[in-house]
Formats: structure tokens, sequence, C-alpha cells
């Protein structure tokens, strides 16, 4: 028996020093799940997560110190992505209120060229200069929101972006599932059932 | 005349079947038993800028110009795009957002034109009677101008379509002229009555393609269609190059993939084109556009349009200007005679529900149809799948619903994708033989929208990280250079920090000189004011820039 112990003992030890080695030997600089994760994310910089912008949530999460269900503007889609990739139960929505995707508009009238919210646009989607009147590219913009609090005279508000035959989805025909508990829901009200329709 | 039997000993031809298919009551009767009436003028004609896949068309007219039959109204927009014509002479009255024949249910500009009576003509270009000596590219440019597009009702800009390389050539045009849907007769009747167009069209298509053959293919439901274009090729004498061959009626055999796999056994490749198999296939009624277009030079202005439905007075088939709204159709063939249950613009199956009789006729608009609560009953509320299989028994595609609408119930787009839901054709089998009445075609359309979006917020959100990445390193770089100077200024100060108390006194006498220079320039100002201010400004601006680029 003393010889099956010393055996198991012996290889043990052989691969406890081969993954040491590996360890150092190929160890990969930066984190590659935080990579994943953050091509998983909208990149609207927006910080609605608590983080200062999309790389640091994804390193938050790879890290374990962020939930899965915090970026806003990615919704239920990003959360059930994240959690596909890390292998992990999707989390509930909890607070998140999904809201439709706006973009900036800055009123001509009213703005007085003081290029706070061109510093603040993570995107640089607000062209304009001291004195000078800014506006927003809407081609740019992703509706982040963090030009609207920045603006002193608040010219700043946000437009939804319409929706035409170009980017218009067909709805999701069933029926939502209600989360299975709800303190503290603020969620817009689920899809009411779409009335069944036959193929034509 | 005796009716030739489509398949006499020497004629029989070997065809093949498509995996699933359903048999569906046929209701062809309706409308068949008529000949084609042209639908009265309207008063009013709203032609959208897309009835085409690709770019739409932008306009070329502006309100209150007088535009005459076959005028360009709209120019397309790069290769995949079509032209636009007026349906007839008349004054633009607007150019606006009109309701269009959709699923959303959404407004897209229309032209709207306010038709004189007159129909008159505007002058076309030259007929090209010997098309056989016509350069390929040169009647595609006559195709494409003409606003020819797929009349099947998927309306591809048909020069493109006929355009497949040098790469892939083509051996066989196919014509469609199944009309598997039950109640739409359109094509049956455009092939009884005007086959030799049709013929000519085929011709034509041969001729671009540089294809050796031509197989047409009609529903053995049809035989007095079947009977004219088999006379029609004869008539051209062209029975070596065209076939008439009479296919099983089953639904859908008027699907593209489908209709080549009965005729010649090839199947199209997924997430393919049939000219990747060298084969094209187009509509019976494109190749009666394309030889109006090509022989007498008309654009694309009118189409075979069935009205039908029990709830509709007189189903009856009508020539109708593109524009048209399907309300004056409605009405020219006597109205609603029963309760209407449902409005749809193409066939039960895979037509378009309207949520109003007020949009116009489009370019792919071949039926309006008019259905009873008994024709359309509602199925009520969908039933838990009991995963009976019966889905992938009838799928032509030899898809699997069942997976798919698991899949898709769950928004897991991606393993939808992995059931090869792209090459799903939306033709309702499946969700017409359900038991549970699943509405899995909504699904699988959900499914498909949903990937494209996603696809374009990835692109975007790839766009928005590029610009992000730029911006932090524009102001590193900022930062840096801003660190740069600040060290060389403190490098210039420091040797004079080390003989400080030396310099006590320089520094008083420098004080002493700049104070004298200040008052003296006080005193020179007092005696001429204005070019002194003069030199003030500029100093003031500089200062603003340097704060810009800071």
């Amino acid at each position: 028996m003393l010889i099956a112990i010393a055996a198991v003992a012996a290889l043990a030890a052989v691969f406890g020093l081969l993954l040491g080695y590996s360890a150092i030997r190929f160890h990969i600089d930066g984190d590659p799940i935080a990579d994943q994760i953050d091509a998983l994310l909208p990149q609207s910089q927006c910080g609605q997560c608590g983080l200062p912008g999309c790389r640091p949530y994804a390193e938050a999460v790879a890290a374990g110190q962020a939930e899965i269900n915090q970026c806003v503007p990615g919704g239920e889609a990003t959360m059930l992505a994240i959690a596909d990739l890390l292998g992990r139960e999707p989390v509930a929505g909890g607070e998140i209120v999904e809201k439709p995707k706006s973009t900036a508009v800055i009123d001509e009238q009213v703005c007085i060229g003081c290029t706070k919210c061109l510093s603040v646009c993570p995107v640089d989607a607000i062209v304009g200069a001291t004195k000078q009147l800014h506006a927003v590219i809407g081609s740019e913009c992703t509706g982040c929101e963090l030009c609207q609090p920045s603006c002193p005279v608040d010219c700043i508000y946000m437009q939804p972006i319409p929706e035409h035959i170009g980017n218009w989805k067909w709805p999701y025909p069933g029926r939502q599932p209600k989360p299975a508990n709800q303190p503290l829901v603020t969620e817009a009200e689920p899809e009411a059932e779409v009335e069944h329709r036959e193929a034509a | 005349m005796k009716l030739q039997t489509p398949q006499t000993a020497e004629q029989r031809r070997k065809l093949w079947h498509f995996h699933g298919g359903v048999h569906l009551p046929e209701e062809k009767y309706l409308s068949n038993g008529k000949p084609t009436l042209d639908a009265p003028l309207p008063r009013q004609l709203v032609i959208p800028l897309q009835q085409h896949i690709g770019a739409p068309a932008r306009a070329a007219v502006t309100v209150g110009d007088r535009v005459l039959k076959g005028q360009v109204i709209a120019e397309p927009q790069g290769y995949i795009s079509a032209t636009v014509h007026a349906s007839s002479s008349g004054v633009v009255s607007a150019i606006e957002a009109r309701s269009v024949p959709h699923p959303s249910g959404l407004t897209a500009p229309c032209i709207v034109i306010d038709t004189d009576g007159e129909d008159a003509w505007a002058e076309l270009p030259e007929p090209i009677a010997d098309f056989e000596q016509a350069d390929a590219n040169t009647l595609r440019e006559r195709i494409r101008g003409s606003g020819i597009v797929g009349m099947g009702g998927a309306s591809f800009p048909s020069n493109v379509k006929l355009n497949p390389g040098a790469d892939q050539p083509i051996d066989t045009l196919v014509i469609n002229g199944a009309e598997c849907e039950p109640y739409i007769t359109c094509d049956d009747l455009l092939m009884r009555e005007r086959a030799a167009d049709i013929v000519d069209g085929i011709r034509i298509m041969l001729h671009v393609l540089g294809a050796g053959r031509c197989l047409v293919g009609i529903e053995d439901n049809k035989p007095e269609a079947i009977l004219a274009m088999q006379q029609a090729v004869a008539l051209r004498q062209l029975g070596g190059r065209i076939e008439v061959v009479a296919i099983p009626t089953l639904y859908p055999s008027g699907g593209e993939k489908q209709l080549i796999n009965i005729l010649t056994g090839k199947e199209v490749p997924s997430h393919g084109i049939p000219a990747q198999v060298g084969l094209v296939c187009q509509n019976v009624g494109t190749a009666s556009a394309v030889a109006d277009a090509v022989l007498r030079g008309r654009p694309l202005i009118e189409r075979y349009v069935t009205v039908t439905g029990r709830a509709v007075a007189s189903p009856q088939n009508y020539r109708v200007r593109i524009g048209t709204p399907a309300s004056e159709l409605i009405d020219a063939s006597g109205g609603l005679r029963a309760e209407l249950a449902k409005l749809v613009v193409g066939g039960p199956m895979m037509g378009i529900k309207l949520d109003s009789d007020a949009v116009p006729i489009t370019k792919a608009a071949n039926c309006i149809l008019a259905l009873t609560p008994q024709e359309s009953p509602d199925p009520g509320k969908p039933l838990p799948c009991i995963r009976c299989g019966r889905c992938a028994d009838v799928c032509p595609v030899n898809l699997l619903p069942q997976q798919m609408y698991w899949h898709a119930r769950a928004k897991d787009i991606d393993k939808v994708q992995d059931y090869n839901v792209f090459d799903c054709i939306e033709c309702g089998c499946c969700a017409h033989v359900c038991p549970s009445h699943i509405p899995l075609v909504q699904y699988y359309r959900y499914a498909k929208t949903e990937s494209w979006a996603r696809e374009r917020e990835k692109r975007a959100a790839e766009h928005a990280r590029e610009r992000h990445a730029a911006r932090e390193a524009r102001l590193e770089r900022l930062e840096r250079e801003r660190k740069a100077k600040m060290r060389q200024k403190q490098a210039a100060i420091a040797p004079k920090g080390a003989t400080a108390a030396a310099d006590g006194d320089a520094k008083k006498a420098a004080i002493e000189a700049a104070r004298k220079r200040a008052a003296e320039k006080r005193a020179a100002r007092a005696v001429e004011p204005a070019p002194a201010s003069a030199a003030v400004k500029p100093r003031v601006e500089s200062e603003s820039v340097s704060e810009e680029q800071g």
C-alpha cells in the first residue's frame, strides 16, 4: 500500500511541477477574458454600470468584482451573452429599464459654445469650438447621455431614433416571462401578448 | 381544340421531388374563369420610391412638375437599385411618407401623382428589334432603365440577376409559371393572354445570359396556360431551346429553389444563389416586362393583379397601373359583399396583412385577397408544442422547424442560426400543419431580424470603440506633450535657482526697470490712445487659441 501512496504522490509532484512551469513559461500579459467580455459590450462608454467605461466594466466582471447584469444599454441580450461566455446562470434584470435607443440633440438657439459637452463625449461625436455653435454628429452618437448633465444651459435633449422600414424588427411572438420575485421592479411593462396570427 | 396532355410518351421528362410540401385547397376557380380587365385609371397614383430589394431610388421630379406616362420620376441609387416611372400622365402633387404594403405598417417615401386622365405617353427609348445582335450589357442597361424587378414577389433588380458574372456561367434559364399559392391566378391569366410576350422575353433573357436552354415550370392545375405557352413556343419554332414542363401541383413548388430542384434535380447550396449551380430563375411576369422594355421601349408601369377572396363581390384579374390604391381595385370588383375578416396583399400563406386598403399596388403586389371569417378562422391561442414533428415532415427546405422554434422562443439567436434559419423561405407549411397552431414563421422572422439588428449593433459598437480608443490616444498624446513642455520649462529655470541669492539684487533691478517701462507706456498711451488699443486685441485672441489647443 505504501508503494501505491508513493506512486500517486510522485505523479502529483510531477504534474504539479509541469503545471507550474507552464504557468510561468506560457503566461500571457493582459486578460483575454476581459477582452472577450469587452467585445460583447455596446461601447457607449456611458458609465451607467457604475464603472468609468466599457473596458473597466469588462475587467471588473472578469475579476468577479461586478455582476453581469449591470450594463444598461446592453440590456438583457448583453447579459445573456456574458452569461453564455462565462458559463454562468443568467441574472434577472433587476432595476434595468429598457429605454428606446436615442441620440443626443443640441438646441442651437440655446447653446452658448462653452465646450463642456465636447470634452465629455467619449466618442468625440460633438463638433464645435469655444464660442462657436456645437452640434452632435448623429451617426456617431451612441446615446450614452454623458453630455446631458454637463451642459450649463441644459440645451441637450435625447431624441429616440425613429423606427422606419430600414431598422424595423419583427416583434417576439410569444409571451414575455415575468420575473420571479419583483420587489423593486421599475421594469417597463412586458410586451403585451401579441395576438396570434397565422402564417399569412 | 384538344387539350394536349403535357406529358406524352416522347415528351415525358424526369422530374424530381423536393422534401415535404403540403396540398392546399386551390381556390383558383374564384378568379380564373374571366379574362383580365384593365383596371380603371385612379384619380391619384401613390408610387413608392422603394419597390425593390436594395437602395431606395431618389426622386428626380419635384412637387408641381407635370409628368407623362413612362417618364422617369426616380433614379436608382447604386448598382442594386431600380428606376421608378410615372404610371400615367399628371401632376406631382406631393413627395411624402405614405402607407405602403409592409408587415410593419410603417410609411415610406412615395411620389404622389394626380392623374389628368389623358394618359399621354412620354418619349420612350428606341425599341431594340434585333436584340440578338445587341450587346448583353446594352440590354441590361435597358432593363435597368425600364425599372424591371422580379415580379414574383421578391422584386430583386432584374438587370443584376441577369448579370451573374463571368465566373458563374449559366446553362439553363428557369421560368417560374408555377403560381403555387392558393387564390392567386394572375400568372395563369398572363400566360394564357400574353404567351407570345413571355416567349419573347425568354429569348431576350437567353441571349443576355448566354444560356443554351430554358425550362418553363407550370403547375398542372393550369392546363390552358400550359397549352398557350406550348403553342407560343411552337409558333416561334423554339421547341429545341424552350421546353414547357408541367409539374405536379404542390405548395410551394413555385419557390425558386424548389422549382429548380423539381425541374433539374439540382440543389442550390445553403446561403447560396441558383447562379452557383448554373441556373437563373425568373417569373413569367418579369419575362413579359423584359419583352415590353426591349421590343417596345416601355418601362414597367403596370402588372397583372388578382383581386379575390369570398369577401369581394366579383373576384377578377386586372391589368393595374403601379401606384393604384388597393381600395380602387376592390371597388372595381364590386366592393365587399361579405364580412371582411382579413385583407391581405399577396397570398394566404406568404402575404402581408393590411390594416387599411389605402395602400398602393407596387411592382411586387400580385394579389389583393379579401377573406371572410370562414376562409380565415381565428385559430385562438397557441397550445404547447407536443413535439409531434409534423413541421419537419413538411418543410420544403428540409430544415428542423421544431428545433428552431425552441431556440427562437428562448431568444437564443446563435442556436437558431446553427439550424440554418436563414435558409427558411417562410412558406408557412410548418405553421399550417402544426396541431397546436403555433405561429412558427413569426418566430423565425423574429430570429432573422433580431440577428440582423444584433449584427448592426455589433458593427456600431466596434466603430464606437475605435473612436473611443482614438480619443484616449489623443488625450494621452496631449498630456505627454504638456508634461514635456513643463519639464522643459523647469529645466530652463533650474540652473537659475542655484544662483538665487546672488541674483537677489539683479531681480530688484529687473523689477525696477520693468516698472519704469510700464510707466513710460502709460504716459505714451495717454497721449495717443488709438494705435495702443489696436495693439491690445491680437494678444487676447492668441490667448484664447492656445486655450482651445490646451
